[in-house]
């Protein structure tokens, strides 16, 4: 259509912005990283993880992390296969409804958690009524593992929703057509064609999980110290940038790492958002 | 009972009626084809054989026993579907094992079927390749394979030629009718292409409106169409009001003319159909009817002809060239003049409005 | 399905979307709550509301808020959907680079994102609400590239040019023919860029400098002291205008199908 070299100068501003707010900002995260408070070059920092604290808090995060995604990919598959099966006009809606309570502030919804949870809670408030023991699971590892399911439980459907749209109904037909019952189904033809929407939904999950350190503060009640707690730490108490960049550094491998794999899993390649 | 039976038959989608009270059966081996405009219905009657819709009611019979209940994986039928449907996820090989593996074939047995089937669709060494790698063409080949490699005794096929470009439709349509003769099972077919159900079927079943129109061999259904919708649907027609005077004679457009039709009473309204090639032209006088030549059209075989006379507007196929304007005189011999009732129930109503 | 299957079914959804708008129910509970307990119920009271605007701290965190969100979005969408044609019309190896670079605000954790941002802002401005809306455009432009590409690689070559082999300029295909494809596009990155700009702690929090205080920063630095109840209020009053609005424009598509 219209001159496309011309025209593919339209990105131009956003090549300026990726410079100087994408790659800029990490380039600097690199230089504190790799110096100390002089300036000069060391690897002090990165090393620091090895510290025993600081690996616990690194296996602690992972845990979390891991048994997050874990739940939530459980949680969301029949969700999204439910949604997706749903014979309703305007499943748009329904499917909105799993974004809408993020226009309730995320600091307040984690808060309501701690009401729900605590001691004299709503929960074991119901628990008691009903006869049944309560539970002390505030401030604990469990309840930052609940608070992170449910911050990040819609980031796992909607992905998983997406690939199962895509799915062409005349495939899951031909697979009944040849004799495969439901659950063969399911195992050989749904999962795998949906492969992309569970890999999206596992990075979207256990990235903010590795590194979130809002929920574990506010319903870890600072026992739980996860690597995102040490990093804000380091910048807002113990105002050491050069180990606290340090340390995101490894965060940051930690994440590499951790898609590298899934990519391995997922082999084909598509330059998309990975929602 | 006939090898498939559908008795009395009903299916509606969002309260719209599709199919109304349907009975149909279809013998062992036969080559059947459900030909219709769209929504005709005749697309839910395939997936209701299929498994992959219940009637709201009546019963489906296959070989004598009910299936109506009997989920699509259990059915002994195996489906061509209109876009393919091919795994995308596995090789072509892994695509035909699909059934076999869930019936627990041994790899022998299943590797020997894929060769076989393969050959069969003319593919010969493609177990390995990826499903994106094919055309549309080798796609349909390769979902036919897929299907038969089980030994179904019914194949169903959805529009599967839908797709293709025109050359390709008609290998295939011979390829398809070898691939039937060599597998001697049942196939249903479902087109909206009366060409295609003309060459392949020995039965066709004309459907509009959830109603079955006219079941017949093609030939049956090309000389003697039942009513003005299968007149109009199969091939071009002149289909024009009348009125049977008594039998062997019509009258219409203001004359009365010679037929072969008896037993449709005395002063009876008709409808009278007369194919476009079975219109003779003569000098201006010489036939039952004078009119001008409004239209000339090339077709390659035959010229195509616009013939005004008063109201009313003949289409004619000649091999002969004839000018616009000129004068001439239409001739029809009694036997090619084929009469019909006019609709008198409700149900025939439906099939006339959509003429 | 089955009727029993059916049932599980909707019980299991239903469980979920307990499980979801739980703390919801508890936080609009809260602002009807006449006591400054959160366990204890005081009584039904309207006082959080009617005090609201009189509370000059979640005033100015809730004007701060808006500004922030609006400008970064307005920006984000602007700076992403020229952004997103210049990558469709770009060589396919550069477009791949560009893909690349936008998709790292995307896979960083947030912490990173926020804290290599905070690094380079400290160094040429000031941190302040400036700092923050840059911030924020540099993790929802993303969203918004990826919202727009798929309808330029959905729209057809053929189209553009069938307008311009009528007569159409440029612009003026571009108009007629480009940007009404393009518009759905553009306009769910925005409400996607909208809501996570919103809904953001992480980056602002290490941004925003002192004295600038977002709503989801007040409530960070309030937890310890105890939360305001009005914030509850607030809150209750955001989450029902996005509630009613959602109803609104199904209501809306509704009625138009009514009248196909």
């Amino acid at each position: 259509m219209f001159n496309k070299f011309r025209t593919s100068f339209l990105a131009a501003p956003y090549a300026v912005w990726v410079l100087i707010c994408t790659i800029l900002p990490l380039l600097y995260i690199l230089g504190y990283a790799i110096t100390n408070d002089a300036g000069t070059l060391t690897f002090a920092n990165l090393l620091a993880i090895t510290d025993p604290v600081h690996l616990k808090s690194l296996w602690l995060s992972v845990e979390i992390a891991l048994s997050t995604t874990v739940i939530c990919l459980i949680i969301a598959y029949p969700v999204a296969l439910i949604l997706h099966n749903l014979k309703i006009s305007n499943k748009g809606f329904v499917v909105f409804l799993f974004i809408l309570p993020m226009w309730m502030n995320f600091m307040l919804r984690i808060l309501a958690w701690q009401i729900i949870l605590s001691n004299n809670g709503i929960l074991n408030n119901m628990l008691s009524a009903i006869g049944l023991p309560t539970i002390h699971i505030l401030y604990t590892k469990a309840a930052v593992t609940l608070g992170m399911i449910y911050d990040f439980l819609p980031y796992m459907i909607l992905p998983i929703y997406n690939a199962l749209s895509k799915i062409n109904d005349q495939v899951i037909e031909a697979a009944a057509d040849l004799g495969a019952n439901w659950w063969t189904t399911f195992i050989k033809i749904t999962v795998p064609l949906s492969k992309d929407g569970i890999i999206s939904g596992i990075i979207m999950v256990f990235v903010p999980a590795l590194s979130s350190f809002v929920v574990s503060n506010l319903l870890g009640g600072g026992k739980v110290l996860l690597i995102g707690n040490v990093i804000e730490q380091e910048f807002t108490l113990a105002r050491n940038w050069n180990l606290g960049s340090g340390l995101s550094i490894i965060l940051m491998i930690f994440v590499l790492l951790s898609m590298s794999i899934m990519n391995r899993i997922d082999d084909s390649e598509n330059g998309g958002m990975l929602v | 009972m006939e090898f498939i039976q559908f008795d009395h038959v009903s299916k509606s989608y969002e309260k719209q009626l599709i199919l109304d009270e349907l009975d149909l059966s279809v013998k062992e081996n036969s080559f059947v084809t459900l030909l219709g405009p769209s929504g005709c219905g005749k697309t839910t009657t395939l997936r209701l054989l299929g498994g992959f819709e219940k009637p709201d009611s009546g019963k489906i019979y296959l070989n004598g026993n009910d299936i109506t209940a009997l989920p699509a994986n259990l059915r002994p039928i195996n489906t061509v579907f209109q876009k393919y449907a091919l795994f995308p996820h596995m090789t072509i090989e892994e695509n035909i094992a699909f059934g076999l593996n869930i019936q627990k074939k041994s790899k022998d047995y299943i590797d020997d079927k894929i060769k076989y089937a393969l050959k069969l669709v003319n593919l010969d060494g493609f177990e390995k390749r990826s499903i994106d790698s094919l055309s549309g063409g080798q796609q349909q080949r390769i979902a036919i394979a897929r299907a038969i490699v089980n030994e179904p005794k019914v194949l169903l096929l959805d529009e599967p030629l839908g797709a293709l470009d025109l050359k390709l439709r008609q290998n295939m349509q011979y390829e398809l009718m070898k691939i039937k003769q060599e597998l001697g099972i049942t196939f249903i077919y479902v087109t909206h292409d009366q060409e295609e159900a003309l060459t392949m079927s020995d039965t066709i079943v004309v459907m509009n409106q959830g109603y079955i129109q006219q079941i017949g061999t093609p030939e049956d259904i090309y000389n003697e169409p039942e009513n003005a919708f299968v007149a109009d649907f199969i091939g071009e027609s002149n289909i024009i009001e009348g009125i049977m005077i008594k039998d062997e004679l019509v009258s219409f457009l203001g004359v009365q003319v010679p037929c072969v039709d008896k037993g449709f009473g005395t002063m009876k309204p008709v409808d009278v159909v007369i194919r476009p090639e079975d219109v003779e032209l003569d000098a201006p006088g010489k036939g039952f009817m004078d009119g001008t030549i409004t239209d000339c059209l090339f077709k390659g075989v035959h010229y195509e002809l616009d013939v005004q006379c008063g109201e009313y507007e003949w289409l004619v196929h000649t091999t002969k060239y004839f000018e616009v304007g000129q004068n001439v005189s239409l001739n029809v011999i009694p036997f090619n003049i084929q009469i019909m009732n006019k609709p008198e129930s409700e149900d025939e109503e439906v099939m006339k409005e959509d003429v | 399905m089955t009727k029993a299957k059916k049932g599980a079914s909707y019980l299991y959804l239903g469980l979920v979307f307990l499980f979801l708008y739980a703390p919801i129910l508890v936080l609009i509970f809260l602002s009807f709550n006449n006591s400054m307990s959160r366990t204890v119920w005081g009584g039904f009271t309207l006082k959080w509301y009617l005090s609201l605007t009189s509370n000059d701290n979640i005033m100015s965190a809730l004007g701060t808020t808006i500004r922030i969100t609006l400008a970064s979005s307005i920006l984000a969408t602007i700076l992403g959907t020229s952004a997103a044609i210049g990558i469709h019309y770009m060589k396919k190896r550069h477009a791949a680079l560009m893909l690349g670079a936008t998709n790292i605000p995307l896979l960083n954790a947030d912490i990173v994102t926020g804290i290599s941002l905070m690094l380079l802002f400290t160094r040429f401005t000031p941190l302040g609400e400036f700092s923050v809306v840059l911030a924020h455009i540099a993790f929802s432009v993303p969203y918004v590239i990826f919202n727009v590409l798929p309808r330029l690689q959905s729209l057809s070559e053929a189209c553009i040019e069938a307008a311009l082999d009528l007569g159409a300029t440029p612009t003026y295909a571009f108009c007629k023919v480009v940007w009404p494809e393009l518009f759905p596009g553009v306009l769910s990155g925005f409400l996607m860029a909208l809501t996570m700009s919103l809904d953001d702690f992480t980056i602002t929090y290490f941004t925003k400098g002192a004295g600038v205080n977002t709503l989801s920063t007040m409530l960070y630095t309030q937890l310890r002291k105890g939360i305001q109840p009005e914030l509850y209020a607030l809150s209750t009053i955001l989450f029902l205008l996005a509630f009613v609005l959602l109803l609104l424009m199904n209501f809306k598509r509704d009625i138009k199908k009514e009248a196909k």
